[in-house]
């Protein structure tokens, strides 16, 4: 107890009023830090469309369900770069085996199949979506067993990856593009049929809300049964109010956006519905390639925070010859963790080509760098050991708000790409700056 | 001073290992009984650490036996060491900076609740409880080990080797980073797992710590064994020829 109040006073001497809350709440001033700039963004945006054009275009419920979506296939390779990246590797070769998985599940679902089922047979979806995720994973496996058991940079086997990807990408189609895709799988790819609806979005927040909850009562109970110090009760109601507003809020902002007036007539004339006299209000909710994303990010991130395999993963990122002495065997995490991420590209495979309702040798071009720059965005370090699965998802958020941002100003592509590199510099510029601080 | 009787507790037998065809280790034998600290003492690159990575899994002997108990066993990685509950506390401590005491404590061997999980809480629990025993001012359990002292971090590479039980614990110069009070309290960390039984390898540049803690002293040279002498036996004169000249005391300099 003695010991507590000492280092209460300790912290006490700079601490003002938002110190101390922070203190208390433990909330992590690095995430705070990304959320304000995310926000910076989105209203700076949306103010500078108000002057230019009058009305402000991008704190809009339609706009923010898109960019929910353009989101999910970055951050969902997001995700696998961290675990990459956090053991002081990098894959550059995501973009090109994205295309690659989305070229042969074209060719699978399209071509070859069909032929053995019959068009739109329902074993169609699930084989295409196995085969890709299987084959994902074992281009990442061969990856990882160059890496770890040949002992060659990563850096090499991703650069070589990433041309060898792109090219049997082209190879397995003559570079024809494979459209459309099967019906079913085309709804992974969100869109007005492929998001789960108003009572589908409440659903999903009641599940999220009851799991903030219980993180937070199981976590106060964990401390408790130790006695370490635990959070002022305000502070975890606080939270618990927070982390619930925000998610209600997300799903009623989804819930507002309503289908476009052509797919409801259109669904009205399929199901024998009469149109009422001002149209009918379908919602979106949300879409499902976002769930897909929201699954992963909570996958992943009690894959690297509860599971030996991710303190295997912090602890090869912090010290590899410390790990290899603890007895962790270094190589066969390695091949797992590029195993994975091969796995997570070929999810956002699935994704990226259901959106677009077609496979094309193009498609994931120039992803790995913006992947890269989402984990770095999201405090990922590149000299290893540090790194998380929220702040990637983050990241991507943020490299798709300015994406998104300039495209509804009408910048240009070329100016697009020099904000994004100069964001990027300048990210982790930030970044170091402030580990040199908290040091 | 323990009777050395009967069979020791590890006994490793004309160990050798080369790098590119420099003979690091050229045909070592040394021995240690339960309750005996061994000190391992040499000049920079006489052998002494490639040695006693052979025993702790770190490296492969090319060849030599290595006896547990009398019982020949097979090294071939650290998980075969830990096994054989041989631990080991090495030079450069072999901690990852970014993980916190707990983490460093229980790698490679990380409680884990009924379902699989890592169980952070009683990981702490019980990182609290061994460093209450061995560091009573130790209180920094929630920050990377990046952030501790020299001594604070010593104290975690010697907690994790003495929580799982060691028999046979390695140590390579334990307090080369540390001041003279935390030295100290090496010292009497060695008494009191001696007393338990333990054997202990200590490889040590200090005459005076080896004249202190050790029963015998082995000391080699080039990769090869100079010998090895009761350090009650002789003065700490002697076992400097050792190391210099690499002569046994009573042969003509």
């Amino acid at each position: 107890m003695t010991q507590s109040a000492q280092q209460t006073a300790r912290d006490g001497k700079d601490g003002n009023v938002l110190s101390r809350f922070l203190k208390a709440t433990e909330i992590d001033t690095r995430l705070l830090g990304m959320v304000g700039a995310l926000l910076l963004i989105w209203i700076g945006f949306h103010f500078y469309g108000m002057m230019k054009f009058g009305t402000g275009a991008f704190l809009t419920p339609r706009n923010l369900w898109n960019l929910s979506v353009q989101t999910a296939s970055i951050g969902i390779m997001a995700c696998g770069m961290v675990l990459v990246i956090v053991t002081r590797h990098i894959d550059l070769s995501v973009g090109s085996v994205l295309g690659f998985t989305a070229m042969i599940m074209g060719m699978v679902q399209v071509r070859w199949l069909p032929e053995v089922f019959g068009l739109g047979h329902p074993m169609i979806v699930v084989l295409t979506i196995l085969v890709g995720l299987v084959l994902g994973a074992m281009v990442g496996a061969l990856h990882g067993w160059l890496i770890a058991y040949r002992g060659i940079p990563a850096f090499i086997v991703t650069l070589g990856g990433l041309l060898v990807w792109r090219g049997m990408a082209f190879l397995v189609a003559r570079g024809e593009t494979i459209s459309p895709v099967d019906s079913t799988f085309a709804l992974l790819g969100g869109g007005p049929y492929g998001s789960v609806g108003a009572l589908g979005s409440w659903i999903v927040g009641a599940i999220c809300c009851a799991g903030v909850v219980f993180l937070i009562v199981n976590g106060r109970s964990q401390r408790r049964k130790f006695d370490f110090p635990l959070r002022p009760v305000w502070a975890e109601y606080f939270l618990a109010a927070l982390g619930c507003g925000l998610i209600v809020g997300t799903v009623l902002l989804f819930n507002n956006y309503p289908w476009p007036i052509g797919i409801v007539r259109q669904y009205a004339a399929a199901n024998d519905i009469t149109l009422p006299e001002g149209g009918l209000f379908i919602s979106h909710g949300f879409a499902i390639p976002v769930l897909i994303l929201i699954a992963v990010g909570i996958s992943m991130t009690i894959l690297m925070t509860r599971t030996r395999f991710g303190r295997y993963v912090f602890a090869i990122g912090g010290n590899p010859d410390a790990a290899l002495l603890a007895g962790i065997d270094v190589k066969w995490v390695t091949v797992k963790i590029f195993a994975l991420m091969g796995f997570l590209t070929a999810l956002a495979a699935i994704v990226a080509s259901a959106r677009l309702n077609s496979a094309t040798n193009a498609l994931g071009t120039l992803d790995e760098l913006y992947v890269i720059a989402a984990a770095v965005i999201g405090g990922t370090s590149l000299a290893g050991g540090v790194g998380t699965i929220y702040g990637a998802i983050l990241g991507a958020l943020v490299m798709q708000s300015l994406k998104t941002g300039m495209v509804l100003i009408g910048f240009d592509a070329a100016i697009q790409n020099i904000v994004v590199g100069a964001v990027l510099v300048l990210a982790v510029y930030v970044d170091i700056l402030y580990r040199k601080r908290s040091k | 001073m323990p009777a050395n009787t009967g069979t020791p507790l590890v006994e490793l037998r004309d160990i050798s290992i080369a790098f590119g065809g420099i003979k690091a280790v050229d045909r070592v034998t040394v021995d240690l009984y339960p309750g005996e600290v061994v000190g391992l003492l040499g000049h920079n690159g006489a052998g002494k650490s490639t040695l006693i990575k052979c025993l702790s899994g770190a490296y492969r002997a090319d060849a030599g036996e290595v006896f547990i108990n009398g019982e020949k066993v097979e090294i071939t990685n650290p998980r075969d060491a830990r096994a054989h509950n041989i631990e080991t506390i090495y030079q450069t401590l072999a901690l990852a900076d970014n993980l916190d005491a707990a983490s460093n404590l229980f790698l490679g061997r990380e409680l884990v609740t009924a379902a699989g999980f890592v169980d952070d809480a009683r990981m702490e629990a019980e990182t609290r409880k061994i460093m209450a025993r061995l560091n009573p001012n130790f209180a920094k359990f929630n920050v990377p080990v990046s952030a501790l002292s020299g001594g604070q971090r010593q104290s975690v590479a010697i907690a994790r080797a003495v929580y799982f039980n060691a028999r046979i614990l390695i140590m390579d110069e334990p307090t080369a980073a540390l001041g003279p009070h935390e030295t100290q309290m090496v010292a009497d960390l060695i008494q009191e797992l001696k007393k338990q039984g333990i054997g202990i390898f200590l490889i040590e540049h200090d005459i005076h710590a080896v004249m202190d803690l050790c029963d015998r002293a082995s000391v080699m040279k080039n990769g090869q064994l100079v010998g090895t002498v009761n350090v009650a036996d002789v003065t700490d004169e002697d076992i400097l020829g050792m190391i210099i000249l690499g002569k046994k005391p009573g042969q003509a300099a």
